[in-house]
């Protein structure tokens, strides 16, 4: 038998085609919404994965260090290190902020640790990690920044000595690993004119300044302009310690909050983008109502300009099996074009957006299932139509 | 079903169609009896709203009748009801349709529009479009086969037309204003051809139409006034067709 749906599509392929690329970039939108998603995710768990860390400790009873501010003092660290099962514990500190290069802004996320300690990044695909004390820098490559590069940051310009892939916050700013102290600099250094106004204040309270201890002022400034905080304090177990043990140790007896990487990547991935998932799945619901209602409406109005030659071909014999058959294939082929269309646009669009998009196979699979799922209800108008459709209706005009 | 010269290629007896019921009911046909023989060429006149296409949607197993008997070569086909299990193959085997329009199938080619209904049938491909080749060289638009419909004249349509309800060699064809779009001389060459074509295939064929100028040619001609159904003698004048008018 000939194929009807591939004569009728031939004979209109031009439209057919159009209509098939418009649903395509629909689909392409729906694709890369889903892609925004994961990615979120995938960042979130590179960033778990290049901490390498067993444990989490953070100030109590917050969430941080990305979803909730955690401060705690870097000596906590030696507390740490005395917990049964530790075998390495590193000081860090996230922040976020935008720096420029070559007149450039770029967002970044800056993560301080101290080198040879868990929290740096595990892998360069150029230049060296870091080896001094002070103002290098190894940086994501979706920064943008060259190896050699001299990155100015608040007070002090930063050299770039490594490249890394792949390391994005939560939020997708790529990552920028330096020596803990300069974080904490960055983090806590107040400018001048603050310094000099908090210095006056301090000498102009006589409690903090009387005249009969002229040393405690000295005591007070250095306490109240030293860095010593950091965000989280990330531990590495030795073999054979359960995570979830050595945790618990630490929450009882140091009174600071530890999750275990489990534990952190709930936190990271249920809760810290969590409401950017549901607003993502809302416009992937309503993207795929958009889809499904296109569809229908197209097959239906391509069923309706012909209604007459339905009619003529029911009337000489045919079943309404192979016309409905007919429709169906071609709302099939409708979603085929427009998913291998909306497949090819995410595709090369993908790597323009500044999040990062992962399109995942499985994701595509499901989104082809849904697609034809999609078409295959949407015909169901256009085969009703057809269906209703007496052979009677070709006779007397 | 075996067919005799003395055997009708299609009668009705007491045939009539109703549409609703109660003081609403319309009577469209009352107790129309009718016969047409193989080869025979019948027309089928009346005003609008006569009943002549509920005649012809009963004729070609669309609607049901109310009552009454139809009979294809002498095989009861209804009986107060239909008795052939499936009135879509009965339609597809036995009864041919040429419409006022052609009501070609734009995405089909010339020759896949008379070859669908063998294959419809059943019929191997090369089977059906060898068949559906034949009926358009004695059509004479053989060299159109591969052609686009919307390529042909209206002339040449209304032909593929004529080729596609010949080509399961049905015992009747059911022919609705087949002229209608068509200037006088261009009607006659289509009046013509289905002359030719039903003695040529023994096929029966009942043309309804309006156009006085053809009405003259048929030998035997049924009236519908008011739903009833009159027989009347045509003058059965010879076709003339000037060379121009092919269509």
């Amino acid at each position: 038998m000939i194929s009807l749906a591939y004569r009728d599509v031939a004979n209109g392929f031009g439209r057919y085609l159009a209509t098939g690329l418009g649903l395509g970039l629909l689909i392409g939108v729906t694709l890369t919404m889903a892609g925004v998603y994961r990615g979120m995710v995938d960042d979130g768990k590179a960033l778990l994965r290049s901490a390498g860390a067993d444990i989490w400790v953070v100030q109590q009873n917050t969430l941080g260090p990305f979803a909730e501010p955690s401060s705690l003092p870097d000596g906590m660290r030696r507390g740490v290190l005395a917990i049964p099962g530790v075998k390495e514990a590193g000081n860090v500190a996230y922040l976020t902020l935008e720096v420029t290069d070559a007149g450039t802004s770029v967002r970044i996320m800056l993560a301080g640790y101290e080198p040879g300690r868990p929290g740096g990044p595990r892998y360069l695909i150029a230049g060296r990690h870091i080896t001094r004390s002070h103002y290098e820098l190894v940086a994501d490559v979706r920064t943008g920044f060259q190896v050699g590069d001299v990155i100015p940051i608040r007070r002090h310009d930063y050299t770039v000595v490594g490249l890394t892939a792949g390391l994005r916050s939560p939020s997708g700013d790529p990552m920028v690993f330096l020596p803990l102290r300069d974080a904490q600099e960055i983090q806590f250094l107040k400018d001048n004119d603050a310094v000099f106004r908090d210095r006056r204040q301090l000498q102009e309270n006589p409690q903090l300044n009387p005249p009969s201890n002229p040393s405690l002022l000295g005591a007070v400034e250095a306490s109240l302009f030293s860095n010593d905080r950091v965000n989280a304090i990330l531990v590495r177990l030795l073999p054979g310690y359960d995570e979830g043990e050595v945790a618990a140790e630490i929450r009882d007896w140091l009174r600071l909050t530890a999750y275990t990487s489990a534990e952190m990547e709930e936190i990271l991935i249920g809760q810290l983008i969590a409401t950017a998932s549901r607003q993502i799945g809302l416009f992937l619901v309503i993207l795929t109502i958009v889809s499904a209602a296109i569809v229908a409406l197209t097959i239906y109005s391509m069923t309706q300009t012909k209604l007459k030659e339905i009619a003529v071909l029911k009337l000489i014999g045919t079943p309404n099996r192979l016309i409905s058959g007919m429709i169906v294939q071609e709302a099939m082929g409708l979603g085929l074009i427009g998913f291998i269309a909306g497949k090819l646009a995410v595709t090369y669009w993908a790597p323009l957006f500044p999040k990062h998009v992962v399109l995942l196979e499985q994701d595509t699979l499901v989104a082809l299932g849904i697609t034809l799922v999609i078409c295959l209800v949407a015909s169901i108008a256009g085969v009703r139509s057809a269906v209703r459709v007496s052979p009677g209706s070709a006779i007397g005009g | 079903m075996a067919r005799s010269d003395s055997t009708p290629a299609i009668r009705i007896e007491d045939l009539s169609k109703t549409y609703g019921s109660g003081s609403s009911a319309v009577q469209a046909l009352k107790h129309a009896t009718m016969h047409v023989m193989p080869g025979e060429v019948v027309g089928l006149l009346g005003a609008s709203g006569s009943g002549k296409t509920t005649l012809l949607q009963c004729l070609g197993a669309i609607i049901d009748p109310t009552g009454g008997r139809m009979m294809l070569d002498d095989e009861v086909i209804f009986d107060g009801e239909w008795k052939v299990p499936d009135r879509r193959t009965l339609r597809r085997d036995r009864i041919g349709f040429v419409f006022q329009r052609p009501y070609l199938i734009p995405f089909l080619d010339v020759l896949e529009n008379v070859a669908i209904l063998p294959m419809l049938q059943g019929r191997s491909h090369r089977a059906a479009r060898e068949r559906a080749m034949e009926l358009l060289e004695t059509l004479g638009i053989a060299d159109r086969a591969g052609m686009r419909v919307e390529q042909l004249s209206g002339g040449q349509q209304q032909r593929v037309a004529i080729a596609r309800a010949l080509a399961n060699h049905p015992p009747i064809i059911l022919a609705d204003e087949p002229t209608a779009p068509l200037d006088s001389h261009r009607a006659m060459s289509v009046m013509q051809l289905l002359h030719r074509m039903a003695e040529r295939s023994d096929t029966a064929i009942i043309v309804v139409t309006h156009d006085e100028n053809i009405i003259p040619v048929f030998r035997r001609l049924y009236r519908l006034r008011d739903g009833i159904l009159h027989e009347e003698q045509g003058e059965g004048r010879p076709i003339v067709v000037e060379a121009a008018a092919t269509v």
